[in-house]
C-alpha cells in the first residue's frame, strides 16, 4: 500500500535560554493509506510536536518526512491543501456558530460560498449537530464542541486527517461518538493519524500503532502484532477444591512462564492461549481436578508499554 | 489575487464578529466622544499661553488625539488573539492554505476600519467646538491614523503571538507606547520641551506623524513634514507587516 507518511529521522529541538531539549529524537515511521494509525504514549513523549510538524505547524529541526505526497520542507502549501488537522484546543471559536465557522473554514480552502454552505449543512447532518449549529460555539457540549472540532478537519474532505487526543476530557458517551466518526472516516478511505495516552483508544480503534517515548519510537506494529511480541496470553481458572493443588500441578509445565494465585483464582502466564488450553484441561482432568471457570486474556498494550520502556503507562501522569 | 481573497474573507470573519457584538460598537464610539466631553474643556484656556501654535486649541490638540486614538486603539488588538491561540482558532487557520500575510492583514484592515471610524467621529464632534479643516485635509489626516493603526496592530499581534500571554503581553504593550506616546508630542507640542528631550524625541517616529497630522489641521497641507510622516508612516508599516506575517507564519502555542 502506498505510504501517506514517511518520516527519516524526524527530529525537534526545543531550545530555551538554559537548555535545549530534544522533544523529538529521531523519528522514522510509516503511515499507510486508508489505515488509523495510532501514536500512543505518555504526555510530553513527544507525541503532538510529531504531529505538528508533519502537519506543517511547526518545521522540524533535522530529518525528512513525505506528507500526502508531497515533501514537508519544500512544499508545505500543497500539504495543507490535502490535510485536515484537528489540535488538542479544537479550534472552534467561542463567539462563532458552528454553521458560520465551517462555511468560513471551507472558504479559506478556497470553496464559493454556496459551495461552502452546503458542505457545511453536509457536515452538520453527519455529524448530528443539527440542534446546535446556529448556536455559539460557547454553547456548546463538550461533545458537540470536539464534533464541531472535527467537522472543521473535515470541510474539505482530506486524504488524512491529524487528531491531536481526540477524546481527552470527554464523557464515555461522547468518547464512543468520536471512535463511530474515526470509524467512519475510515470507511470511507480517509487515513487518520491520531496521537492518545488512552491504551484501550489505541487497542481498539487503531491498525497499526507506534508507541513514543521520550521523542523515540520504541514498538511500532499492530496491536495484536505488539501484545504478542512482548508477553505472550494470560489464562485464569478456578477449580473445585483447593487452588494451590492446580497451582502445583501447572507451574512447571514447559509453556508456562509464571504462575501464581490471585484472589482466589490460578493466574498463568503463557505463550500462547490458544494452544496452551487444551493442555492444561488435559491436566486438569489427569490429576481429576474439576475445572470451575477458565478465561484467556490478551495481554495489554500497558503490558508492551511496561516492557519496552520499563514503566507502567497507567502510572505515568496523564 | 489569492492573497486579496484571503484578505477579504478573514476581514470578514473579524468585522462580523465586531459588528455583531453591540457592546463593542457602543465602546468604540464612546472612546472619542470621551475623549472631547472631558478632555476638550481644558484646552479653552490655553489659546492665550505664550508660545503656544496659533490657529485655536482644537486644531492643535485633536491630531494628537487622534494619533494616540490610533496607537492605543491598535495597542490593544492582541489580547483577543491570545484568546484564539488558547481556543486553538489560529493554529486551526495556519494548517489551512490560508495565506499567512491575509491573517494578519485581515484582521489588521478590520482594527483600522474601526479606528478610521472612531477617528472620523472624533473629527466632526470637534467641529463644533470649532475645528476647522477641509475634506482633503480630513482625507490625508485619516490616512495617517490608519497607518499608525496599521503599525501598531502589526506589531501588537507579532508580540501577541511571541508571548502567547495576557498579562506578559499588557506589561510589554503599554510599557513601550506610554514612551512612544509621550514622545510624540500628542499631548502638548513639543515646542515646549527643553532640548535635550526635543533630541529624543527626534529619534521617535511617532513625533513626525504628530507633526504632520498638526500641519494638516493648521491648514498647511503642502508642509513638507506631512509628507516625511506620512512616508515614514508607511515604511514603518510595511516593515511591521512583514514583522507580523512572519510571526503568524511560525506561530507556536
Amino acid at each position: 500500500m502506498d505510504a501517506v507518511i514517511e518520516t527519516h529521522g524526524l527530529r525537534r529541538v526545543f531550545k530555551t535560554r538554559k537548555r535545549s531539549v530534544e522533544a523529538v529524537a529521531g523519528v522514522d515511521l510509516t503511515v499507510r493509506s486508508g489505515e488509523i494509525f495510532g501514536f500512543l504514549g505518555p504526555n510530553g513523549a513527544g507525541k503532538t510536536t510529531t504531529l505538528r510538524m508533519l502537519a506543517t505547524l511547526m518545521p522540524p529541526s533535522g530529518g525528512s518526512a513525505r506528507v500526502a505526497g508531497c515533501d514537508l520542507s519544500t512544499q508545505p502549501d500543497r500539504i495543507r491543501e490535502r490535510i485536515g488537522y484537528v489540535g488538542q484546543a479544537g479550534g472552534a471559536d467561542r463567539e462563532i456558530t458552528g454553521r458560520r465557522e465551517l462555511v468560513f473554514q471551507g472558504r479559506l480552502y478556497g470553496m464559493s460560498r454556496a459551495k461552502a454552505e452546503k458542505r457545511a449543512a453536509e457536515l452538520i447532518t453527519m455529524l448530528e449537530l443539527e440542534a446546535c449549529a446556529d448556536r455559539q460555539g460557547k454553547t456548546y457540549s463538550g461533545g458537540q464542541k470536539r464534533r464541531l472540532d472535527i467537522g472543521l478537519g473535515l470541510v474539505h474532505d482530506p486524504q488524512l486527517l491529524f487528531l491531536d487526543e481526540p477524546t481527552t476530557g470527554l464523557d464515555p458517551q461522547s468518547r464512543a461518538r468520536v471512535w463511530d466518526e474515526v470509524r467512519r472516516m475510515h470507511d470511507r478511505g480517509t487515513t487518520v493519524f491520531l496521537t492518545t495516552h488512552y491504551l484501550d483508544e489505541a487497542d481498539a480503534l487503531c491498525d497499526r500503532i507506534a508507541i513514543i517515548d521520550y521523542g523515540k519510537i520504541v514498538a511500532e506494529g499492530t496491536p495484536e502484532e505488539l501484545k504478542r511480541d512482548v508477553s505472550g496470553d494470560v489464562v485464569t481458572l478456578t477449580v473445585a477444591g483447593d487452588q494451590q493443588r492446580a497451582l502445583d500441578l501447572l507451574k512447571d509445565e514447559p509453556f508456562v512462564r509464571e504462575a501464581k494465585l490471585d484472589e482466589g483464582s490460578v493466574l498463568l502466564y503463557v505463550d500462547q492461549g490458544e494452544v496452551s488450553m487444551p493442555a492444561i484441561l488435559r491436566l486438569l482432568d489427569g490429576a481429576g481436578l474439576t475445572l470451575q471457570t477458565i478465561g484467556l486474556h490478551r495481554p495489554s498494550l500497558d503490558d508492551v508499554f511496561l516492557r519496552k520502556t520499563g514503566r507502567s503507562l497507567r502510572e505515568t501522569p496523564a | 489575487m489569492k492573497l486579496l481573497r484571503d484578505i477579504w474573507l478573514v476581514f470578514g470573519r473579524y468585522f462580523g464578529l465586531f459588528i455583531r457584538n453591540p457592546a463593542w460598537v457602543a465602546l468604540g464610539v464612546l472612546q472619542p466622544l470621551l475623549y472631547l466631553l472631558l478632555f476638550a474643556p481644558l484646552l479653552g484656556p490655553l489659546n492665550k499661553v505664550p508660545g503656544f501654535p496659533t490657529g485655536g486649541a482644537y486644531n492643535v490638540f485633536v491630531p494628537g488625539l487622534l494619533v494616540q486614538l490610533g496607537l492605543f486603539g491598535a495597542a490593544g488588538v492582541g489580547f483577543s488573539l491570545i484568546a484564539e491561540l488558547r481556543a486553538g482558532v489560529i493554529e486551526r487557520l495556519r494548517v489551512t492554505p490560508v495565506s499567512r500575510v491575509a491573517l494578519l492583514l485581515g484582521r489588521a484592515l478590520r482594527d483600522i476600519v474601526s479606528i478610521t471610524v472612531q477617528s472620523l467621529i472624533l473629527i466632526l464632534l470637534a467641529l463644533p467646538f470649532g475645528l476647522s479643516v477641509n475634506p482633503l485635509g480630513v482625507v490625508v489626516v485619516l490616512a495617517l491614523i490608519a497607518l499608525i493603526g496599521l503599525f501598531t496592530a502589526s506589531i501588537s499581534y507579532a508580540v501577541a503571538l511571541a508571548v502567547s500571554d495576557e498579562g506578559v503581553y499588557a506589561s510589554i504593550v503599554f510599557t513601550a507606547s506610554l514612551p512612544i506616546l509621550l514622545l510624540s508630542g500628542v499631548l502638548l507640542p513639543l515646542g515646549f520641551a527643553p532640548t535635550w528631550l526635543r533630541n529624543i524625541a527626534a529619534l521617535n517616529p511617532l513625533s513626525y506623524a504628530v507633526d504632520a497630522a498638526r500641519a494638516v489641521f493648521l491648514a498647511h497641507l503642502t508642509d513638507p513634514s506631512v509628507t516625511k510622516g506620512v512616508a515614514i508612516m508607511l515604511v514603518l508599516s510595511i516593515i511591521a507587516i512583514f514583522i507580523g506575517a512572519r510571526a503568524f507564519g511560525r506561530a507556536v502555542a
